[in-house]
Parts: C-alpha cells; structure tokens; sequence
C-alpha cells in the first residue's frame, strides 16, 4: 500500500476496516489530497462544511454502489466517462432534493454543487476502488470516505468560523477579538495548511511531500505519468 | 466594450479562479513546480476553457433552456468537455506535433480540473451572451495562468529555504498560496 497515493484494495481486511480507514488512516482530504477544491471554498461556515460533506457522500456512496455493480458491463476503454456520467447523475438527483429541501444550503453552496461531478474523491475512489471490489465494500468505502471528507470539511469550517466570525453553527460565543482574513479565501489555505502539518504532528509521520499524479484518477490516461512515474 | 473589459478583469484579478474561487486547486498545487510546466498547464486551461465554451454555449441556449432542461446542464457539459479533450488531443498529437509536444500532455488531466466545468456552469447561470462567456472564460484562463506562473516562483523559493519537518511539502506550500490569495485581495472592488 503506498501512502499518498490512491491505496491498493486489499481482499482480506474486515468490513470494519474499510470504514474505519476512510476516517484519518487514508483520510481523502488531509491524506491524499483530495477534493481539495470543495473543502477550501464552502468551509466559511461549520453548518456548509457539514452540508457540503453530507452531500458528497450521499453521491459518494451511491456511486460507488452502482460502479461496482456495473464493472462488468462498462467496457474498460471508456470507463472513464461512464463513470462520470453515473456520478452526474448523482450530483443532478442531490441538486433537486437540496433545492427542495434546504433551499438556504442550496443557495449558500452555489456553484460547488454542480461541481461535485469533477470532485476527484469520486472518481479517485471509482477507479481504485469500486470497479475492483463487491458492492457490499464499495458502499462500505464511500461510507468510510465519506465520512472522513465530512469531518474533515466541519472541522475546518469550525475553525473558519470560530475565529473569522466569533461564532459557531450560529451560536455567538462572545470572542474578544475576531480575525475576518480567517473567512476570506486565504484563511482556507492558511488552515488547511495548518490542519495538514498538526495531523502529520500527532501521527509522528513525515508529510506528503507533493501533490503526486499518484492521487489523480486521470493518471492512467497520462503519458507524463506512464513515462517519468512521477509529477509533472 | 466597457463591460466586456470589467467582465475580463474581475475573471482574471478580483475573483482569481484559482486563489479567490478554489477551482483548480489539484493542478495548481500539482503542476506549478516548475516555470515551463506552470506555462504548459496554463495554455492548455485557455484552450480547453475557450473551446468548451464554444461547444456548451450553443448546447445550452438553443436546446437545454427552450425545453426547460438547464438542470441537466451538468452532465451535459462534463460530457462536452470529456468528449471535447479527447478529440482535441488526438487531432493535435496527428496534426501539430510540435503543439502536442507543449501542451498535449497537459490535456488528460484539464477533463476533471473543475476550472474548466466551473466556467462554463458559471457562463450559463450568469446568463452570458456568446461574446460575454468567451471574454469571461478567457480572463478565468488567464487569471488560472497567472495564478500558476506566479506560484510556481514562489515554489521554487520554498525549496531551497529551511521549514520545520512538520510543515515541509504540501503544508509549507499551502501556507504561502494563502499569502500570494492575500495579495489578490488587493484587486478588490478595483474594476466595477
């Protein structure tokens, strides 16, 4: 298993495990690296980061259950965009039933909605794990990964919040002082960074060193990546 | 002309698709290692971009929206784009080698930059004209551009300065894109 990149699925874990793994040991954000777009934009707020999360993994999982019931079907020259039509379908399903039923998240996740079709934990976790495992682990998998995707995205709006607006989830917890720069698109770099650099602390490891193609789902359709094995 | 001039501006400066908006975020933090990557990338995102917008904005006007159909948009425009990339790749890779030599390998990995995705949804929520959406793709291109060329300077700075082990690589490089989005704060309320 290579760590930093997209992990081999393995036949003989315990259920458990491939829920448990998704959490912090291969964690999508703040271990591989991805849907890092998603996680800087909408985390001004703890409630969007938590709606945000949510909803990748409703997507997440059904995708997940659907690919892996599909795999012998889809021919593997053009799995590719099979799988980013099934995912679509997903993010249209889950547009509608926002819009319908909370029309403020709706509103306040504008665009990253719509682009959860090209967030790549979904088709990062398709291409790796999906199309090679059983629909019991795969739904399993998105569950796991989804549930580390939201956590990561809540505690990242927390913090956000807590110091940009002095609030948090909405409640008013009366700070001293507040700094705004933490809600602008340069706090959300700033923290994620930060976030990065205390989990590598407390789990005593070396950070990942680059944003390795490892992690991109396109990587197999990629010569630079076929040729040199490495990033660009 | 006036309006065109603030649509490409605020695309490309105020609201930076890369440091102000998070699209585009994988590549840039993949690619912009070095200054002729950062460029390669760069130019292909404004081709792609200008192109994609080329193809979904007829799609679009002149068959989603007439039968109501605009929440499919999405699908539609992934598809667009994928097909799009595809055939783009092939036809440089035969037609102009030299061409495919700077930018083809950049191609495969524009389909899932949601950049690309990005603009052309934000083109048909906004409600843009045909010229409108091709100015404001080409500033988002421009400004994903600049975003990476400038970033890719910061970059190589990084390396070769001493960080603490537990902020080296990705952390240490996400720290500095948050002080190079602060300058980009500075174009605020600039052009309006």
């Amino acid at each position: 298993m290579k760590r930093g990149g997209i992990p081999v699925a393995k036949k003989q874990v315990s259920h458990a495990y491939e829920i448990i793994k998704g959490i912090i040991k291969e964690n999508p954000v703040l271990v591989s690296l991805l849907g890092m777009c998603p996680a800087l934009a909408v985390t001004t707020m703890a409630s969007n980061g938590l709606g945000m999360g949510l909803a990748t993994t409703f997507v997440l999982v059904c995708s997940n259950a659907v690919i892996s019931l599909l795999n012998r079907v889809i021919p593997k020259e053009v799995r590719l965009p099979c799988y980013i039509v099934i995912i679509a379908g997903f993010v249209t399903l889950i547009e509608f039933l926002l819009k319908g039923y909370v029309p403020a998240l709706y509103s306040s996740l504008g665009l990253f909605l719509p682009l959860i079709t090209v967030n790549c934990i979904i088709l990062g976790r398709a291409e790796a794990f999906a199309s090679k495992n059983g629909v019991a682990r795969s739904v399993l998998d998105g569950i796991g990964m989804g549930i580390g995707f939201t956590l990561t995205l809540f505690l990242m709006g927390s913090v956000r919040e807590i110091f940009g607006t002095g609030a948090w989830m909405g409640i008013n917890l009366h700070l001293p002082a507040t700094l705004t720069v933490f809600i602008m698109p340069a706090g959300g770099f700033f923290v994620l960074g930060v976030i990065i650099a205390v989990i590598n602390k407390i789990a005593n490891k070396k950070p990942p060193q680059t944003v390795g193609c490892a992690n991109c789902p396109n990587a197999l359709n990629c010569p630079t990546f076929n040729k040199e094995g490495e990033t660009l | 002309m006036k309006e065109l001039f603030i649509i490409l501006m605020s695309a490309m400066l105020v609201e930076n698709f890369v440091l102000t908006k998070f699209m585009g975020i994988c590549s840039f933090l993949g690619v912009s290692k070095k200054f002729d990557s950062a460029l390669g990338m760069g130019l292909a995102v404004i081709f792609v971009m200008l192109s994609a917008t080329l193809c979904t904005y007829p799609i679009y006007t002149f068959i989603l929206e007439p039968n109501g159909l605009d929440y499919l948009r999405g699908i539609c425009f992934i598809l667009i784009i994928a097909l799009f990339v595809q055939i783009a790749e092939m036809v440089i890779r035969k037609k102009i080698p030299s061409l495919y030599k700077a930018l083809g390998v950049y191609l495969p990995l524009i389909t899932t930059n949601c950049a690309v995705l990005g603009v052309a949804i934000l083109n048909a929520d906004n409600g843009y004209g045909l010229l409108k959406s091709l100015v404001n793709s080409l500033g988002a291109g421009l400004g994903f551009t600049l975003a990476l060329i400038i970033f890719s300077g910061v970059r190589s700075r990084i390396d070769a300065s001493d960080i603490p082990a537990t902020f080296k690589g990705v952390p240490s490089t996400l720290i500095a894109a948050s002080i190079v989005s602060v300058s980009f704060m500075g174009f605020a309320g600039m052009f309006s």
